[in-house]
């Protein structure tokens, strides 16, 4: 299922945020959106994701959802969103309990996510009991199990530390090269964009714009920490935001 | 080779440097289980002592072991569950049709906003009116026996559970709303999964106190018009200047709202063992 985002604009009050985005996502492909904080690109995954309407312009979805789809447009979020008090299994099990599975196959999806995302052994603990990273575990397996068909990631690896960010990474790559999966993938990290994007979106500092579309074209498996090529298009990312980056800085500070 | 040299230094900067003292102390509550019952203890000995060497006057306070004898006397009686029984079960029906009355309306208030607009400003109308003065009026409504009681201490436990559950609704974390959203979970599933034991805490902690107002309103309901019950015992000792009978009642109503402030606890560790 591919996503057309048409001359998006949004804006809160009289603050415009987004400015005329218009994109694809194509199937089976992992899109990275980068900006400066504040670009509104949280708010443009927000908006992709029927969490907030847009002001004008319009998100179409091509193609229907694959079978046995049962919540297209899934997310992943920062602050992972789980239930503390429901065990990670119940955490998983919230996401199916409204499509009236019959149990076996609710225990069936639970137990293929949680093997996939290596939790099998922590199915009833608690996520008072989980680090960070098993946390952000948990929230993937439950977006897995709905089988969705575009995974929204908004900066889901910012709230841990960069060694659980490199597991999780890994993870990430692990989990698109077995079943590729289409992703909208929201991050201000531009090692994880070139680390996990087919394409590269650029938006500019508010109103968010888009500046440029990247397209690296290295297989993710092959991409490697500090592999001179993602390095260099790191660099040119980095040159592009610079500015902007530093533009917004000083209007936070005006404000 | 410097780590060497630093090691050996290490004794002689110990004897010629200044300790760097330690300033992280204190603001850090720890449970200690017995200073609240031996407080109790050495309070109630010293009145005992006061009383008996006569620096306490005895119109002042009763002797504590006079009072405990009241109470076994009232024990062995069997009066104890004649006061006690009634009591309790106003206590219950009242208290349960308030609170649950209150956690609806609250859990309303908190998910509708005309609900809110509407209610806020009413409650806080009704929130601190003493409850006790509407008395004669609830008697001519409810009539003198046990429905007047009941309709007094579920209104007073009312207006606290409303004000909490509804502050406790609101503080739902709201990114928890927006995930069950995200998973297309139906409205209903949204209160039942995510916001109703998202408020269970500050609902609980709101029990807490309704309960605690219900006791003191029970006395007074039964302080009105009552022949048996841990009110009119009060009252009866109250109006007899009978200190000992006096102090066995208050006595009973302290024990209750320990009693009560010990199952809400109970309840809070049952539901809330997520809580970190």
């Amino acid at each position: 299922m591919d996503l057309h985002l048409d001359s998006i604009r949004h804006a809160y009050g009289s603050v415009a945020v987004l400015e005329d985005i218009s994109l694809t996502i194509p199937s089976g492909r992992i899109v990275c959106v980068i900006g400066p904080s504040g670009c509104g690109k949280s708010t443009l995954l927000r908006l992709i994701g029927g969490l907030e309407r847009p002001a004008s312009g319009a998100i179409l979805q091509g193609g229907d959802p694959p079978a046995g789809c049962l919540n297209p447009l899934t997310f992943i979020f920062q602050d992972f969103a789980l239930l503390p008090w429901r065990s990670v299994a119940g955490n998983v099990s919230l996401a199916l309990e409204d499509h009236g599975l019959p149990n076996a196959e609710t225990e069936r999806i639970i137990g293929d996510v949680l093997a996939r995302t290596k939790l099998s052994d922590f199915r009833d603990a608690l996520p008072k009991q989980l680090s960070g990273g098993m946390k952000q575990r948990v929230a993937i397996a439950r977006a897995l199990a709905v089988n969705p068909a575009v995974l929204l990631m908004d900066e889901p690896l910012s709230a841990l530390d960069s060694q659980t960010r490199a597991l999780l990474m890994e993870d990430l790559v692990g989990l698109w090269t077995r079943r590729p999966f289409t992703a909208v993938y929201v991050t201000h990290n531009l090692q994880e964009a070139v680390l996990l994007g087919h394409e590269i979106v650029v938006l500019s500092r508010r109103p968010g714009r888009v500046r440029e579309i990247v397209k690296l074209e290295t297989p993710l498996q092959d991409r490697r920490v500090g592999d001179p090529d993602l390095e260099r298009e790191q660099q040119r990312l980095w040159s592009l935001m610079r500015e902007e980056a530093q533009a917004a800085d000083q209007e936070l500070i005006d404000v | 080779m410097s780590e060497a040299t630093a090691s050996r230094n290490a004794p002689d900067t110990a004897d010629t440097g200044k300790r760097v003292a330690f300033r992280g102390g204190g603001f850090a509550p720890t449970r200690k289980r017995w200073i609240g019952p031996l407080l109790f203890i050495l309070l109630i000995l010293l009145i005992e002592w006061g009383t008996r060497t006569g620096v306490i006057s005895n119109l002042t306070l009763p002797r504590p072991s006079d009072v405990l004898a009241t109470f076994v006397e009232l024990w062995d009686s069997g009066l104890l569950w004649k006061h006690l029984g009634p009591s309790l079960g106003r206590l219950a029906v009242g208290a349960t049709l308030g609170v649950g009355a209150g956690v609806a309306i609250g859990v309303l208030i908190g998910l509708f906003s005309y609900v809110r607009a509407g209610l806020t400003p009413l409650v806080a109308a009704i929130f601190p009116i003493p409850k006790i003065a509407l008395l004669p009026l609830f008697v001519i409504w409810f009539g003198i026996d046990e429905g007047s009681k009941y309709a007094l201490i579920a209104l007073g436990t009312f207006t606290p559970t409303v004000v909490a559950a509804y502050g406790a609704v609101d503080n739902v974390d709201r990114s928890l709303i927006r995930m069950g959203q995200s998973f297309n979970l139906s409205w209903f599933s949204i209160v039942r999964k995510i916001v109703l034991p998202g408020a269970m805490p500050g609902i609980l902690s709101g029990l807490r106190v309704s309960l605690a107002i219900g006791i003191i309103l029970l006395v007074a309901a039964e302080m009105l018009g009552a022949e048996y019950g841990v009110g009119a015992y009060i009252l009866e000792a109250g109006s007899l200047y009978d200190l000992e009978r006096l102090f066995a009642g208050v006595t009973i109503l302290s024990v209750l709202g320990v009693l009560v402030n010990a199952s809400v606890g109970a309840i809070e560790r049952r539901l809330l063992n997520w809580r970190v």
